[in-house]
């Protein structure tokens, strides 16, 4: 039986009082009450920062985080509504507004709101449990007010509470108002995992239904009244500047309202995209280029193959590395080499800016939202509270949103604000192109590895040496580059889990004109690789088989022999294959989640086909497991593209790709078979969005050497 | 001015004879659910479907498709109930969702040519829509769901 609840005009008055306080007023119950404002009004419960329950029965789950793909939209809101007991049906989500005081990221010690390092559920998971069972016991609390009965009678259900002995329940949203008026207990206590009802089990994507019917809405799909379109030509090198242009010429075509130079380049403002595109491609624009980064990438590699030959910051050492690589029954020698590597995410980068002379909004996918919003307020000259920014979904991400520089928000407001005369809303758009020699680049590295095994076949020495540009430095995070050392560019291999005696890893940062960034997985993209291929080669050197080897050095690191063991397993390691196929196997940690992987191949036409990829992954406990296989799936994905294709080069300074023609990426036809496995785990849960990307492209390799007997020293893969 | 038939409504498009279809209907219609993502007909976030085949709407001018029935994936069904659209939400296919407009329509034109495809079949017509979040798998998968619930006759 349902029974409604009423508040008198004294707690209205109550609750209005402190709406300001951040209680929402007035959302009404269409067609249950006939006036919405009046001493029944309801009221809307938002007893905290992560969620509203309205009285027609929502529950609005505020997510701090940017949904690119990676599911947070479902992830939040699943821990949320299991310690609320609300119904999944009841949930919504909303993006919050930039605010790090409410909203920072808790894993970066909550300074700063922003989606990266696959943190999202595992920061969140404390604060967002604590939220649903605050709501939760406080709602139980204003049902036991209304029947005039101890909580402990009541209980909560599928976003109802229940009094069993008086046979009566009341729905949350009955209950919102009255909720709203009582002060949130100070403790509250957590569920046990054996009642989670959501947690660990199947709960649809929330952002699913949107996506398969075209209403998702990105960016590039806000329309605002009068807004314009702006387009910017970009200078062919990094770091060139434009001197001169024909700004004239390019006005007086159709659509076009202004050509105006910005920091970044030329921007051409039109009424619609594709009357900005064929202006654009009208401009002439002379560049200066004196301070313009002009190498090639075999001049990069050349250099950087130099340096790997010499000692450089040391980021690991433990024992004594001159006597373990010369006390050595076998040594063996290998240098790695890795492009810049582009993240093309489906949509190109895009934002819509408002600018008036108090206030700016900002539409985007935006990844760092207080990042984004100080620097729009730098830009247009404006306090940060002046800034509103709108998170929005984002066309995929790969780390490409989360600039320090907020490059494509910087350019919107940059000419938002050159055409502030015009007092219309700009639509900045990336072309393809835009984005694909855009530079934030996963940067170019070269890896030199010398390793030795004892005369039983152990492993006694490891020298690990990489030399790449520092994503970190130059940036506003440069003050975490401590003694020369970017944690960014040898995470993956200074903490390598496997027990060798004598190790040194060592690190040249190298200072070149591309900008570059993190990208899905960041530092263990390369540091898997170049780790889990020696280790595999010394395996195989020592006549040992890859999983055994790998098992037996890693004693202490339980949870990395869990997946180890378990991919092995599920993929039949050990068994003999059909003629004609091959398999590789790597593991590797990142983000506090561990993930093996066992590829199988065959080789059509000189090439490696993948057949199939078991993968298994301990990320601690699951909150939604489906999401987790959907991850690493994607992972697998785009790290085989990475490895069968993935480059971008320089020639004198320009980049050679411009689309995905010449930048590919796996397509349908060419996907395996992926199976995933997730360790069963009751630890706190831990990233999922990168950690499935390393070890798939050094299993490949793996593989492709156990059918080759040739080594994989590059990537992309060329065999 | 060009006139279209888009998802059985005819309209006056004010654009010049070349403009690419696409940006005719993200930025003059007002449907944004067909997505940019290469304009050179490479990755097939675009498509759209033209006297029911899948057309790359990129590089498709608006003279060419006037008057011929375009849809787009606002216009696949009434409330979004079209078997292919209910396996991609079943499978929870998308991510990101930016290709997904794009491969939902691929989809749609490939069951209809053959109800019952192959994995050969599906390799053939979803090969040119590309999907940076690698939702490839499920993609897949939902396609033979939605093969069966059409051959159910579970047709929205």
């Amino acid at each position: 039986m349902n029974t409604s609840l009423n508040l008198n005009r004294r707690e209205f008055l109550k609750v209005s009082a402190a709406a300001g306080g951040g209680l929402l007023i007035c959302l009404y119950l269409p067609g249950r009450l006939e006036a919405a404002a009046g001493p029944h009004t309801p009221v809307e419960f938002m007893p905290n920062a992560f969620l509203r329950i309205a009285p027609d029965n929502t529950v609005t789950v505020i997510s701090k985080h940017l949904e690119m793909g990676q599911g947070v939209y479902t992830g939040l809101p699943t821990i949320v509504a299991d310690e609320l007991d609300a119904d999944w049906s009841q949930i919504r989500v909303e993006s919050a507004p930039a605010d790090a005081t409410r909203y920072g990221n808790l894993a970066w010690g909550g300074t700063s709101q922003g989606t990266g390092g696959s943190t999202s559920v595992a920061n969140s998971w404390e604060q967002l449990r604590r939220a649903g069972a605050t709501a939760r016991a406080m709602l139980i609390a204003a049902a036991a007010q209304t029947w005039k009965v101890n909580t402990r009678t009541l209980r909560a259900e599928n976003g109802y509470v229940i009094d069993p002995k008086g046979k009566r329940r009341a729905s949350y949203g009955e209950l919102s108002s009255l909720a709203a008026t009582l002060t949130p207990p100070g403790e509250v206590k957590l569920k046990t995992p054996k009642q989670w009802k959501l947690i660990g089990k199947h709960v649809p994507r929330t952002d699913g239904g949107d996506k398969s019917c075209g209403r998702a809405i990105y960016a590039s799909d806000i329309r605002l009244p009068g807004m314009l379109t702006a387009l910017v030509m970009r200078p062919p090198l990094f770091g060139a500047r434009a001197k001169s242009f024909n700004a004239d010429t390019v006005k007086a075509m159709p659509g076009v309202k202004a050509v105006v130079e910005i920091p970044q380049g030329v921007a051409v403002v039109a009424g619609d995209f594709w009357s900005a595109k064929q202006a654009r491609d009208a401009l002439q624009v002379e560049w200066d280029d004196s301070a313009a980064e002009k190498h090639s990438s075999d001049e990069l590699l050349a250099q950087y193959s130099e340096l790997a030959e010499k000692p450089g910051a040391v980021a690991h050492q433990s024992g004594d590395i001159t006597k373990g690589l010369a006390g050595a029954a076998k040594k063996l020698e290998a240098t790695f080499e890795f492009p810049y590597l582009a993240h093309a995410a489906m949509e190109p980068l895009s934002c819509v800016v408002r600018l008036s002379d108090d206030a700016c909004e900002v539409w985007a996918g935006s990844q760092q939202q207080t990042l984004d919003q100080a620097t729009a307020a730098r830009i247009a000259g404006l306090k940060t509270e002046q800034v509103t920014i709108h998170t929005l979904l984002a066309g995929g991400s790969f780390g490409r949103h989360a600039n320090p520089t907020a490059d494509y928000i910087s350019e919107g407001v940059e000419v938002a604000k050159a055409t502030r005369s015009l007092n219309v809303p700009i639509r900045l758009l990336w072309t393809r192109e835009d984005d694909m020699r855009g530079g934030y680049y996963r940067p170019m590295y070269v890896h030199s590895i010398a390793a030795g095994l004892d005369k039983r076949g152990r492993p006694l020495a490891w020298q690990h040496r990489i030399v790449g540009q520092s994503i970190l430095a130059g940036t506003m995070f440069k003050s975490m580059v401590k003694d020369g050392i970017d944690f960014t560019s040898i995470e993956g291999a200074a903490n390598l889990p496997y027990a060798i005696p004598n190790m040194l890893v060592d690190l040249h940062t190298t200072q070149v004109g591309v900008p570059v960034l993190w990208w899905r997985s960041v530092g263990s993209t390369h540091n898997a690789f170049s780790t889990e291929v020696m280790i595999n080669e010394m395996a195989v050197a020592a006549g040992k088989d890859p999983v055994a080897f790998r098992r037996a050095l890693l004693n202490n690191h339980p949870r990395h022999r869990g997946v180890l063991d378990l991919a092995a397993q599920k993929a039949g390691w050990g068994k003999p294959l059909p003629k004609g196929r091959w398999r590789g196997v790597a593991v590797h940690e990142s983000f506090h989640s561990y993930v093996a992987e066992v590829v199988e191949i065959s080789i059509v036409d000189g090439k490696p086909k993948v057949e199939r990829v078991v993968c298994a992954v301990d990320c601690g406990v699951a909150v939604n497991p489906d999401m987790v296989r959907a991850q690493m799936e994607s992972g697998i994905i785009f790290g085989l593209s990475a490895a069968l294709y993935g480059e971008i080069t320089l020639k004198n300074g320009q980049v050679v790709q411009s689309n995905y023609h010449d930048y590919q990426i796996v397509r349908l036809p060419e996907t395996p078979k992926i199976e995933v496995h997730i360790v069963p785990s009751s630890a706190k849960p831990t990233g999922v969005g990168e950690p499935g990307v390393p070890p798939l492209a050094p299993a490949l390799a793996n593989a492709v050497f156990a059918a080759t007997g040739k080594p994989v020293r590059r990537l992309p893969i060329r065999i | 001015m060009v006139n279209l038939l888009i998802n059985g409504k005819q309209q006056e498009v004010d654009v010049a004879a070349d403009t690419p279809l696409l940006w005719a209907l993200r930025d003059h219609v007002g449907l944004t659910g067909t997505k940019y993502g290469c304009g050179i007909a490479v990755c097939g976030a675009c498509t759209v479907l033209v006297d029911g085949q899948p057309v790359r709407s990129c590089i498709t001018s608006v003279s060419s498709v006037s008057g011929k029935p375009i849809t787009t994936i606002e216009g696949l069904s009434p409330k979004n109930t079209h078997p292919v659209q209910r396996a991609w939400i079943a499978e929870d296919v998308p991510q990101c969702g930016y290709c997904q407009s794009g491969q939902i329509l691929s989809a749609v034109a490939l069951l209809k040519n053959k109800p019952k495809p192959t994995d050969q079949d599906i390799d053939e017509a979803m090969g040119g829509v590309l999907c940076r979040c690698g939702t490839y798998v499920r993609i897949r998968r939902a396609i033979k769901k939605a093969a069966t619930l059409m051959a159910k006759g579970d047709v929205a």
